[in-house]
């Protein structure tokens, strides 16, 4: 993409929760947070022209159907589980900046707390799940069935080889609990974490604990994207998108035969990244990682480029990646203490830091952060934003 | 045998030749004519040198484990049942000899006595009258 060339204009939430449920159907979630998004941007659904889908959570058609959007002419789905918003918010960029589409609505949710669970979905329905059938066919059959077994292979080998250890995994959980203690829609708002605690939580897929995996929650979130030219109309504040990228692991349907098996998607799109906005990891002023699991934010921060591999463990000891560390990571306190809002949530915590709308958790003086999402097999997408 | 509940792989296309080759208790991978590199899953053409022309290679049926994650909690409904004792259970990762890595679980090691670099074999279990899943078993290393 061309540096600079978009803006998100308009974010929106529904906000997030477990029990009971969201009471509301997965498309209704999202529309409720598209409308949220567009009266912010000073639009309304006829302006959107532009739909960018999350993968098996909804159909562009039905979106447009129900907002109203009588004119679109451009609509896709990103096939990168988790790394979809982020991927999604390049795609936009290049549409908006192309001509292809004035105005693009991305949205995600789910209820991924009240509905079906991720470890049904992913046993159910061999075309849903990342890899298809080669998971299908030999995955599955020897008990390797839901996503923190996958990524599990990937930590016990990185672990074995540079020596990270549970503590700086629960170095990781303790940080994203932090921050959520200072967000007050956040679902562990309220409930602290200490190292200890962490080290206590039972083991679900050795090498990680309960306490190592994100939450399953109910909530939705949607993005306006729009031309520099056009975001100058909007009533917000925008946020430029300075550079952004995409990219898979090789092979990116199988996890278990890959040569270089820490090499990820990130680790191909991030220098992108960073040489398109013209900016370095260093000059960050916060990172929002994607926090499937503690072991996959120290392995981002190491593919793009925060810090060398193997050294990820070591970056995200003593407080390093908390408020006031050396890289404030996942503010809002990320999947694993604010809510699994499928990675959008994220673009939407960078926004309010750059506009400066984040309340208690405001970075001082935040004017450039990044982006990170991770999906399927370690499909990797990083945005770089600013002010 | 009928009462096998866990997930079993569509036996189709080259998925199904692999486990062909299980259900006769062999292991075989498939070799580029080409360039000679083994690959593993099954693919129909070869990523190094894109030679389409391919054989299946026994395998030697010897590796060491690479990776594994212990299931402590088994999250998917079948592998909570029949027994108890379905869980932990243990996926490994094995570096086969061949170069390609296969995915299996031990039939002689419980996890907590898994090591890196440990020397495994293959060994086969036949779970359903058509399916015959790969499995490892340790190498003892004679006494010296």
């Amino acid at each position: 993409m061309i540096k600079d060339s978009a803006c998100i204009v308009g974010i929106g939430e529904t906000g997030y929760c477990r029990k009971p449920g969201s009471g509301m159907s997965e498309e209704a979630l999202q529309l409720k947070a598209s409308v949220v998004a567009l009266a912010e941007a000073g639009l309304t659904g006829k302006d959107i022209d532009g739909i960018l889908a999350f993968p098996n959570l909804g159909k562009s058609e039905a979106f447009a159907a129900s907002l109203g959007a009588e004119n679109l002419r451009f609509a896709a789905t990103i096939h990168m589980g988790g790394a979809s918003p982020v991927a999604s918010l390049r795609m936009a960029a290049m549409a908006v900046h192309s001509g292809a589409a004035n105005y693009v609505l991305i949205p995600a949710g789910w209820n991924g707390y009240s509905g079906a669970r991720v470890r049904e979905t992913l046993s159910s329905d061999k075309n849903s799940i990342p890899g298809g059938a080669v998971a299908w066919d030999y995955y599955m059959p020897q008990g390797l069935t839901v996503p923190p077994q996958w990524y599990a292979l990937m930590c016990r080998r990185h672990m074995h080889e540079f020596g990270t250890t549970h503590e700086q995994m629960g170095a990781v959980a303790v940080a994203m609990r932090k921050h959520a203690q200072l967000n007050p829609g956040a679902l562990m708002y309220g409930k602290p974490l200490t190292l200890e605690q962490y080290l206590a939580s039972p083991m679900l897929a050795d090498p990680y604990r309960i306490s190592d995996c994100c939450l399953e929650t109910d909530g939705a979130a949607a993005l306006i994207v729009t031309s520099v030219e056009r975001a100058r109309d909007t009533d917000k504040t925008p946020v430029y998108i300075m550079g952004a990228a995409a990219g898979q692991p090789y092979p990116a349907d199988e996890i278990t035969t890959r040569k270089d098996f820490h090499k990820t998607g990130l680790s191909i799109a991030a220098p992108e990244a960073f040489q398109v906005a013209g900016v370095a990891p260093a000059d960050m002023d916060f990172a929002q990682i994607y926090d499937c699991f503690t072991f996959e934010v120290i392995q981002q921060l190491e593919e793009a480029g925060f810090c060398a591999r193997g050294e990820g463990g070591g970056f995200v000891e003593n407080g390093g990646i908390e408020s006031g560390g050396h890289l404030p990571v996942n503010t809002h306190g990320g999947l694993l203490s604010e809510a699994h809002s499928l990675g959008i949530g994220h673009i939407v915590e960078a926004v309010k830091q750059l506009r400066g709308e984040a309340g208690e958790r405001q970075v001082a003086s935040a004017e450039l952060g990044v982006v990170t999402g991770w999906g399927d097999f370690g499909d990797g997408s990083i945005a770089i934003l600013r002010k | 045998m009928s009462e096998y509940n866990k997930p079993l792989p569509a036996l189709e296309g080259l998925t199904k030749e692999f486990y062909e080759f299980c259900r006769k208790e062999d292991l075989h991978f498939q070799q580029c004519a080409s360039c000679g590199t083994f690959r593993h899953v099954p693919r129909e053409m070869c990523a190094q040198c894109n030679s389409f022309e391919w054989e299946w290679k026994k395998s030697t049926g010897r590796g060491t484990i690479f990776t594994w994650v212990v299931v402590n909690r088994a999250l998917h409904p079948a592998f909570h049942d029949p027994s108890p004792a379905a869980v932990p259970m243990a996926p490994v990762v094995v570096a086969m000899e061949e170069g390609v890595r296969l995915l299996g679980n031990m039939v002689d090691c419980p996890p907590e006595e898994l090591k890196m670099d440990m020397p495994v074999k293959v060994v086969y279990e036949a779970v359903t009258d058509e399916v015959t899943l790969p499995r490892f078993s340790r190498i003892k290393t004679p006494m010296p």
